[in-house]
């Protein structure tokens, strides 16, 4: 998993979308399913994604089935980056 | 005055090959469903309740998703004369538990005979129906595979055909333990006045377009966005609201591609539309069919509308389209609506005199031309409040602003908003308790805060401790009691309220919880760092919350004890702890 991908989508999580400074987030944490990230926050998550790493996550894709942590984020980023 | 049933007679004889429906999905195309088909299918349900041996009378319970199901579900139960109330479904978030929960304390209340609910759905259902008076829980795909297609609805065989029209039709829950306890029931009569009052002030006609994302087992959904369009011939272009959480520009493809006329939205939505909608997913949007977008539901805001304009007049948006209404589910919907034949008006008031005595003055004229509607900034101008007006109230519905001891108010007076009407609720579903409380000398009163100025409802605050979310009403007691579970909080010690946010245009929960220092150290020894444990209990307040309500829960204060102010009675005040919040850690 690459470690930068990595610290930058949970320090967005945590800073823009939780507004917590002290926080951690596990690469194997739930987010989606856990309502960590609630359904009006995936839009931003996902326009983040692109804005940063030029990877389109389409909307139908925004469900705890395609990612729910993020470890699997990061690979789907990866994946596509590629 | 016809019922239901004969209405949807009349609309399957006169106009069976007009689309009634058009719905959308994320990953396949549009459904046309004509008049014809959603009778077939709404008559197959009947047909199903009945050999199930449900009773006119009885109430139904709708659980599905976004689909022609729900859609035909839903009249199924009418044209058996039964009465339908649709509840959410289970989400990714929600515990299946708190669900299970949830449906239990609605079946305690309601009494319903049947469930209907999609297959996946099933086993928590039944799980909630041991014991209760739950007599069928039907599945749709069971529906689909058993009862073969109909060709003709034969009418005189549907018992909803002879329901009196002072029969309740259908009843309203809002969200939550306390939300479910008190269905709102409305009657045929009800329903049909609220749809001939409120189609004459949005001067309803057969040019309109109604498009929709809202889900109808909300107020407004079901009724601005199913009812009337579906009862009044008008086509209904309608989208999950999953779908549009995650892509809000298809929202405006559709309005563009249908030629929509009319859309309801509350207030959140016009900021997160227009924060969370890219220019390149509009490319060929064309929005200036579009005759009113109507704010309601909760606190309108004109800095909403303005950022909704600003970012969609390029797309042939219209100023003028931007409507407002007041609307509640105990006057079926609508109570007032404005920005029809005129624009939504702003009343510009003194700030100081608003909060200091209660009272709406308007400033000079002076101020007024500086404040010119959707040009101003309130930020320069910190005394002056920018009101936006709900509109005036619809025919048969009467509005009284009332003091503390039930008088009337002058103009410009804030007072509790009172209303009497010929579309009201019948009562509290089986609560004689709620009702009579809710009702003085046959007005309701909302338990919401306003002013009359020239005949217009000005919408101010709430008087009740109801937080309101993305329109969707929470009550605070619900998440107050989730919290109280966590470990090391004190029973009883907790707040729960809204406060307004400006960037998302709705309210932020917040919870304060007053923590137990004793018992933490009597039950954990020796853990002595204070600051890790009052971490641990927030994160699992946060926890807890959002997985047992609606709602994501971000602003959590854990306190000291007796931090929390209390009324004589030793409950904990939420209005004054809120005051105490804001000035301690606003800004935090």
């Amino acid at each position: 998993m690459d470690e930068t991908i990595y610290s930058n989508l949970s320090q967005y999580i945590v800073i823009e979308i939780l507004k917590q400074s002290i926080r951690e987030i596990a690469a194997d944490e739930a987010l989606i399913s856990s309502g960590l990230i609630d359904s009006f926050n995936l839009v931003d998550l996902a326009l983040y994604v692109e804005d940063n790493y030029s990877v389109h996550i389409d909307d139908t894709e925004l469900n705890a089935d395609t990612f729910d942590t993020l470890d699997q984020l990061v690979s789907l980023i990866q994946e596509r980056i590629l | 005055m016809k019922n239901v049933t004969q209405v949807l007679k009349q609309l399957y004889l006169e106009a069976p090959d007009k689309v009634s429906v058009h719905l959308l999905f994320s990953r396949q195309s549009d459904q046309a469903i004509t008049y014809r088909e959603l009778l077939h299918g709404s008559a197959r349900y009947a047909q199903v309740l009945k050999q199930a041996e449900i009773r006119p009378g009885e109430v139904v319970i709708l659980t599905l998703d976004h689909g022609e199901d729900l859609l035909t579900a839903f009249w199924g139960v009418i044209l058996n004369g039964s009465i339908p109330s649709i509840l959410p479904f289970l989400t990714d978030k929600l515990s299946p538990e708190i669900y299970r929960k949830s449906l239990a304390a609605l079946f305690g209340i309601t009494a319903p005979t049947a469930v209907i609910t999609d297959p996946d759905f099933m086993g928590e259902v039944q799980k909630a129906s041991k014991w209760t008076s739950v007599r069928a829980i039907i599945s749709s795909v069971e529906v689909q595979n058993r009862i073969s297609d109909i060709n003709e609805v034969n009418f005189d065989q549907l018992r909803g055909l002879t329901s009196p029209l002072e029969d309740i039709v259908l009843l309203q829950h809002s969200s939550g333990t306390t939300g479910l306890q008190k269905g709102v029931a409305l009657s045929h009569q009800a329903v049909f006045n609220q749809l001939e009052s409120y189609s004459r002030a949005l001067d309803l006609n057969h040019n309109d377009v109604i498009v929709s994302w809202l889900p109808l087992y909300h107020d407004m959904g079901l009724i601005a966005g199913f009812l009337l369009p579906i009862l009044k011939r008008i086509p209904l272009v309608l989208m999950s609201p999953f779908d549009w959480v995650r892509a809000p520009y298809r929202l405006l493809q559709a309005i563009s591609s249908y030629r929509g006329t009319l859309c309801w939205m509350p207030n959140f939505a016009y900021n997160f539309m227009a924060q969370k909608t890219r220019h390149r997913d509009l490319e060929g949007v064309d929005l200036s069919s579009l005759r009113a977008v109507i704010n309601c539901s909760e606190p309108m805001y004109w800095k909403s509308h303005k950022m909704f304009l600003d970012h969609f007049q390029a797309y042939g948006l219209r100023s003028d389209a931007l409507a407002t209404s007041y609307a509640m589910a105990e006057n079926v919907f609508a109570v007032t609506q404005g920005g029809i034949n005129s624009p939504v008006k702003l009343d510009v008031i003194d700030q100081d005199a608003f909060l200091s005595r209660q009272i709406a003055e308007p400033v000079g004229e002076r101020y007024k031309r500086k404040n010119l509607w959707l040009q101003s900034d309130q930020n320069k101008n910190p005394s002056v409040l920018n009101m936006l007006s709900a509109g005036q109230p619809i025919e048969d519905t009467n509005v009284r602003i009332l003091d503390q001891q039930g008088v009337d108010l002058p103009e410009r007076h804030v007072g509790e908003i009172a209303l009497q009407s010929n579309c009201m609720l019948t009562g509290y579903y089986h609560r004689p308790d709620l009702t009579q409380k809710a009702l003085l000398e046959g007005w309701y009163m909302t338990g919401d805060l306003g002013y009359l100025a020239n005949g217009e409802l000005y919408v101010t605050g709430r008087k009740k401790d109801l937080i309101i979310v993305g329109g969707k009403n929470i009550y605070p007691q619900d998440l107050e009691y989730l919290a109280s579970e966590v470990e090391g909080i004190h029973a009883g010690r907790v707040a729960a309220f809204g406060v307004f946010n400006e960037r998302t245009g709705t309210e932020d929960v917040v919870i304060v919880a007053e923590v137990d220092y004793d018992r933490l150290e009597a039950r954990q020894p020796g853990s002595s760092d204070i600051q890790d444990q009052t971490e641990r209990i927030a994160a699992e307040i946060r926890e807890r919350v959002t997985r047992g309500s609606d709602i994501a829960l971000r602003y959590v204060h854990v306190v000291d004890r007796n931090w929390l102010l209390k009324t004589s009675s030793g409950k904990v005040a939420r209005r004054a702890n809120r005051e105490k919040y804001l000035s301690e850690f606003s800004g935090v």
